[in-house]
């Protein structure tokens, strides 16, 4: 039988994040591989540099070495492109319009609905969200965007328990659904326990599997 | 009509307002009459300059020394739109900014004017370029110093905003549009205040200083709606000219928000 070099190289590079000597400041340089479907979690210290390395691996920072993702390298793609498909969902949300629709091009009833929110949502103000409400609702904006691959910074730092259960079930769907691979900042060592596949530390600028 | 003859008496007695003012802000201790008598000694000695320069320039017609006049009057006016801004751009971008678009702002719609409606032979006649220039730098200024700093503030205190559409994707250009928009508005509004309250508030100061002179009001009024038309438009290109210059160097070559290229003077 033939071989298919092509096909094959394109099926194993399929959603595969990739990061190449990634160095930002203090921190790196950084050599990691996220599988298709894999979920990472990564720990480390406040200020050991965590944020900076997913804003980083998203071009929001200016930095050495590269990312890759499908085989394709962030510098050879527009920067909004790459931006779109390695999906950054920071720490604290912002919003740029006064109601929550506004944000929103291609809204997912099913996945409001899995977090907890009626359909009437889009009308809501932001300025009467709470912060709870914002850290849901900006993962959804991030999730109905379709990115390829996530980099969370802890996505569920002010979420009452049944929302944490409900936000680490959806993204697992989307893990799942589409083969993403997940960069996933956590303090929580029992949220590390449920959802990662591997777990990396940041100590002194250094990445380590822990 | 002749023009009544000041003599430096005159000045001295007007000088005696402004020397009281500042004893009054000693007895209420204001703690401003040194800068205020500062200021006041700086228009004296830079007009009486002035006077003494074009009194030389208006013997000698030649446009190089137009054009001479014209860039130290540039590089002022590039000066004080920069010290104006809280917030501005490090480096030579700070500078160069604002007076790349005052010159090719205030330059071209001056010599265009000179040429296709004042119509003077030469056209670089110094009694006419130089104060023509001179109004429309002064107000070209506050354009371009009030939008740059709009649009340099406001990147700083949306960064969270700016990056978050980034993050989605967005084209940075598109990030920052509301608040380009925003700081160009900003720097149109002062001449579109003056332009509306122009003669029923306030009578601007070149015709004041026309019908002083002893010429026609109606003369005066003339030259006046032509400056503002012209002050509108320098102003508005040049403020548009910079923000837009500034809200391209507010992203590097990978659209990520720059807050570091921004100096805080305070």
């Amino acid at each position: 039988m033939p071989s298919r070099p092509a096909l094959m190289s394109t099926e194993v590079a399929l959603s595969r994040l990739t990061l190449h000597a990634l160095q930002v400041r203090h921190v790196g340089p950084v050599d990691l591989d996220i599988a298709p479907g894999e979920c990472v979690c990564l720990s480390g210290a406040s200020g050991a540099g965590k944020s900076l390395l997913l804003r980083a691996v998203a071009d929001l920072e200016p930095h050495a070495g590269g990312a890759e993702l499908d085989g394709e390298r962030c510098a050879d793609m527009r920067p909004s492109t790459w931006r779109q498909r390695v999906g950054l969902l920071p720490a604290e949300s912002a919003w740029w319009c006064e109601r929550v629709g506004a944000h929103f091009d291609h809204p997912r009833p099913e996945w409001f609905e899995a977090l907890g929110f009626e359909p009437a949502v889009g009308d809501w103000e932001i300025a009467r969200l709470s912060t709870g409400e914002r850290q849901r609702l900006a993962l959804l904006r991030l999730l109905c965007n379709g990115p390829r691959a996530l980099l969370l910074d802890e996505p569920t730092a002010s979420l009452d328990p049944a929302a944490v259960g409900r936000v680490e079930a959806l993204l697992d769907e989307y893990r799942r659904e589409r083969d993403c691979p997940i960069l996933w900042v956590t303090h929580d060592p029992a949220q590390t326990e449920r959802v990662a596949d591997r777990r990396m530390q940041i100590h002194e600028g250094r990445v380590r599997e822990a | 009509m002749r023009i009544q003859q000041l003599s430096t008496l005159d000045l001295s007695i007007a000088a005696l307002l402004v020397i009281a003012l500042a004893v009054l802000s000693l007895v209420l201790r204001l703690g401003i009459e040194r800068r205020l008598l500062l200021a006041a000694a700086r228009t004296a000695i830079q007009l009486t300059l002035i006077g003494l320069v074009l009194k030389a320039l208006f013997a000698h017609v030649a446009l190089v020394w137009v054009a001479l006049m014209a860039f130290v009057m540039l590089a002022a006016a590039g000066r004080e739109a920069t010290a104006r801004q809280r917030l501005r751009f490090a480096g030579a971008w700070g500078y160069g900014l604002g007076t790349l678009s005052m010159f090719i702002s205030s330059f071209s719609v001056t010599v265009f004017a000179l040429i296709a409606i004042i119509a003077h032979h030469p056209w670089y006649e110094p009694q006419y370029a130089i104060p023509l220039l001179g109004m429309m730098l002064g107000n070209t200024m506050n354009g371009v110093a009030l939008g740059l700093d709009r649009l340099t503030l406001s990147a700083r205190e949306q960064r969270t905003a700016i990056e978050a559409r980034l993050m989605l994707g967005h084209e940075a250009r598109i990030a920052v549009r509301g608040f380009s928009r925003e700081a160009m508005r900003v720097g149109l509004v002062p001449i579109m205040n003056a332009m509306a309250a122009a003669g029923l508030i306030s009578l601007p100061g070149m015709m004041t200083g026309q019908i002083l002179a002893g010429a026609a009001p109606v003369e005066a009024v003339k030259y006046q709606i032509l400056i503002m038309f012209m002050i509108a438009a320098g102003t508005g290109f040049a403020t548009l000219a910079a923000v837009s210059l500034g809200s391209r160097r507010l992203f590097d070559d990978r659209q990520r928000l720059r807050l570091d290229r921004l100096k805080d003077t305070g």
